[in-house]
């Protein structure tokens, strides 16, 4: 029961997966994208991480898609063709073998707990831990994303200065 | 065997939901017509059965009969694909939202969050709806749609994990049962105001329906729909209406919770209250600019979320009593309300700057003349 679960979640992942890198159409790419992160999603419900299912179809399936579909439409159709045929694959295989190869090695290295009971975290375990002992890491993501999220705000401001300085002599309010 | 029944189970309880939310639907409709008709000074409907009682299903009849127009140029596939997300995404958070005490199809611990989760899902829908239709408009409705769905979902995750906070956990049966002694919208009057506006932004309602305004462009992602494919993002429209409304009625005003009355009674006269105010809305307030609506957003709506956020927290980690957590709540209502009347105000005092400008530079050029 659990491995027809299984494959049908893989068929997904790995089907959008092969989708993103094989349509030429972009938007098409974003939808696959989304079918492959869904399918992680339903993966990790089959590990019984629920909480890690919803984080993924909320920040990944929700969230993520629909920026990229964003800067999708903000670039012209024209451009489409430059967009998914550009020189880079061999870097991007290289990338990738070496991701998978890390990932790999991680699997393999790492013991296999075999008797560990297959029950839920539940997700106030999950907040004290990541509250008390990973709290360091914890803080240092989110200075991360805060930096990313200033340093756009300043792209933005740059360009937003260029352009009104001549038209509202006004002013904001 | 038992994976079986558990699938028809699951079954039955899904066709269950899903007549009961088309019945709701069809009130809605005759609802708003009605509660429009009635701010506006008008009857509303009349000559379909008693009190126009039979108008949503003449309606219904109208909009599956009507010709359903696929544009030539549109992207079949997402284009057929779009109306199915935005609809199947407003149905399964009904999976978990309970009607009563035990009235649900599956309760999950993580309830509220899956609810959230799911709900951004339709976002998409919107997007792809506007770029399957290659129609500019659409397009431009899509990205406003964009917009505005991802700016207003992060007041409404915030508030929802302060009252997580205040209810210490994400079961929605957990939380009603936390606001046994007082409903949270006593403590936390602030997160019912962020909360319920917010939630209009995201079903689109009139205030903030920005993103299909007929005046700017033309229906936005719904523009090149018709007939039945139009009609499923109307359905998708008022169920998500009504399950903002049950959400307000379930976070802040106590679920079910009500003396006398069985518990789904109390429920749906809540929600039904709540809904009614939507329509209030509608029928009151005239529709915001776009740079308006993102601006009030991100200035007012994000920092009052995270402040009703740390209050929160605050209270519960300090055990502060009840009255001082309304305190904090309240200074942040009248936060927003003084930033909400400045700005109502400020095309006056702009007008009267300008005024004391010119009469200004009026009088230095008689002077400098005589």
């Amino acid at each position: 029961m659990q491995l027809a679960l299984f494959i049908i979640v893989a068929i997904f992942t790995i089907g959008g997966a092969l989708g993103v890198v094989a349509t030429r159409n972009v938007v098409h790419a974003a939808l696959f994208l989304l079918l492959s992160l869904l399918g992680a999603a339903g993966a990790y419900l089959l590990l019984f991480a629920e909480f890690l299912a919803l984080v993924q179809v909320l920040i990944y399936g929700g969230a993520v898609t629909i920026v990229v579909l964003f800067a999708v439409m903000l670039t012209r159709s024209s451009e489409y063709p430059r967009i998914t045929d550009n020189r880079q694959w061999p870097l991007g295989l290289i990338t990738a073998l070496v991701l998978s190869s890390v990932l790999g090695a991680a699997f393999w290295l790492t013991p296999a707990d075999a008797d560990a009971e297959r029950k839920a975290p539940v997700f106030t375990d999950l907040a004290s831990s990541l509250f008390t002992k990973w709290a360091l890491p914890f803080e240092i993501a989110s200075l991360v994303l805060l930096v990313a999220l200033i340093g756009a705000i300043i792209i933005a401001r740059q360009q937003n200065v260029v352009v009104t300085d001549d038209t509202s002599p006004e002013g904001e309010d | 065997m038992s994976f079986l029944i558990d699938l028809a189970w699951s079954a039955l309880g899904l066709a269950v939901m899903f007549a009961v939310l088309s019945v709701v639907v069809l009130s809605m409709v005759w609802l708003e017509r009605k509660a429009l008709g009635r701010l506006q000074l008008r009857y509303g409907p009349t000559r379909t059965g008693p009190f126009g009682l039979m108008q949503p299903i003449a309606d219904a009849v109208k909009l599956i009969l009507k010709e359903d127009i696929i544009p030539e140029d549109s992207e079949k596939a997402i284009f057929w694909i779009a109306p199915v997300i935005v609809v199947v995404s407003a149905f399964v958070i009904w999976v978990t939202i309970p009607g009563g005490d035990g009235v649900f199809i599956k309760n999950l611990p993580l309830g509220l969050f899956y609810i959230i989760a799911f709900a951004v899902i339709g976002i998409l829908g919107l997007v792809l709806a506007g770029w399957g239709s290659a129609n500019k408009y659409g397009i431009m409705g899509g990205l406003r749609s964009a917009a505005q769905l991802i700016s207003y979902e992060i007041p409404v995750v915030l508030v929802a994990a302060a009252v997580a906070i205040l209810a210490q956990s994400l079961d929605m049966r957990e939380i009603v049962a936390a606001q046994s002694s007082y409903p949270y919208l006593v403590v936390l009057p602030l997160g019912l105001v962020i909360f319920f506006i917010a939630g209009l932004a995201e079903v689109g309602r009139t205030p903030f329906d920005i993103y299909h305004a007929e005046s700017e462009v033309v229906g936005g992602p719904f523009v090149e729909y018709s007939g039945a494919h139009w009609s499923v993002f109307f359905l998708a429209e008022y169920i998500n209406t009504f399950a903002i409304a049950a959400l307000t009625a379930l976070l802040f005003l106590g679920g079910w919770g009500g003396p006398a009355l069985p518990d789904v009674v109390w429920f749906l006269f809540k929600t039904y209250a709540v809904v009614l105010v939507v329509f209030w809305v509608r029928g009151t307030f005239p529709r915001l600019r776009i740079d308006q609506l993102m601006a009030f957003a991100w200035k007012v709506m994000v920092p009052l979320s995270f402040y009703t956020v740390i209050i929160a927290a605050a209270y519960r980690f300090y055990a502060l009593p009840w009255w001082s957590l309304t305190l904090m709540s309240l200074v942040g209502l009248a936060v927003a309300g003084w930033i909400i009347y400045r700005r109502m105000t400020a095309p006056a005092r702009r007008v009267v700057q300008i005024q004391e400008r010119l009469a200004a530079q009026r009088r230095a050029t008689s002077t400098s003349r005589t």
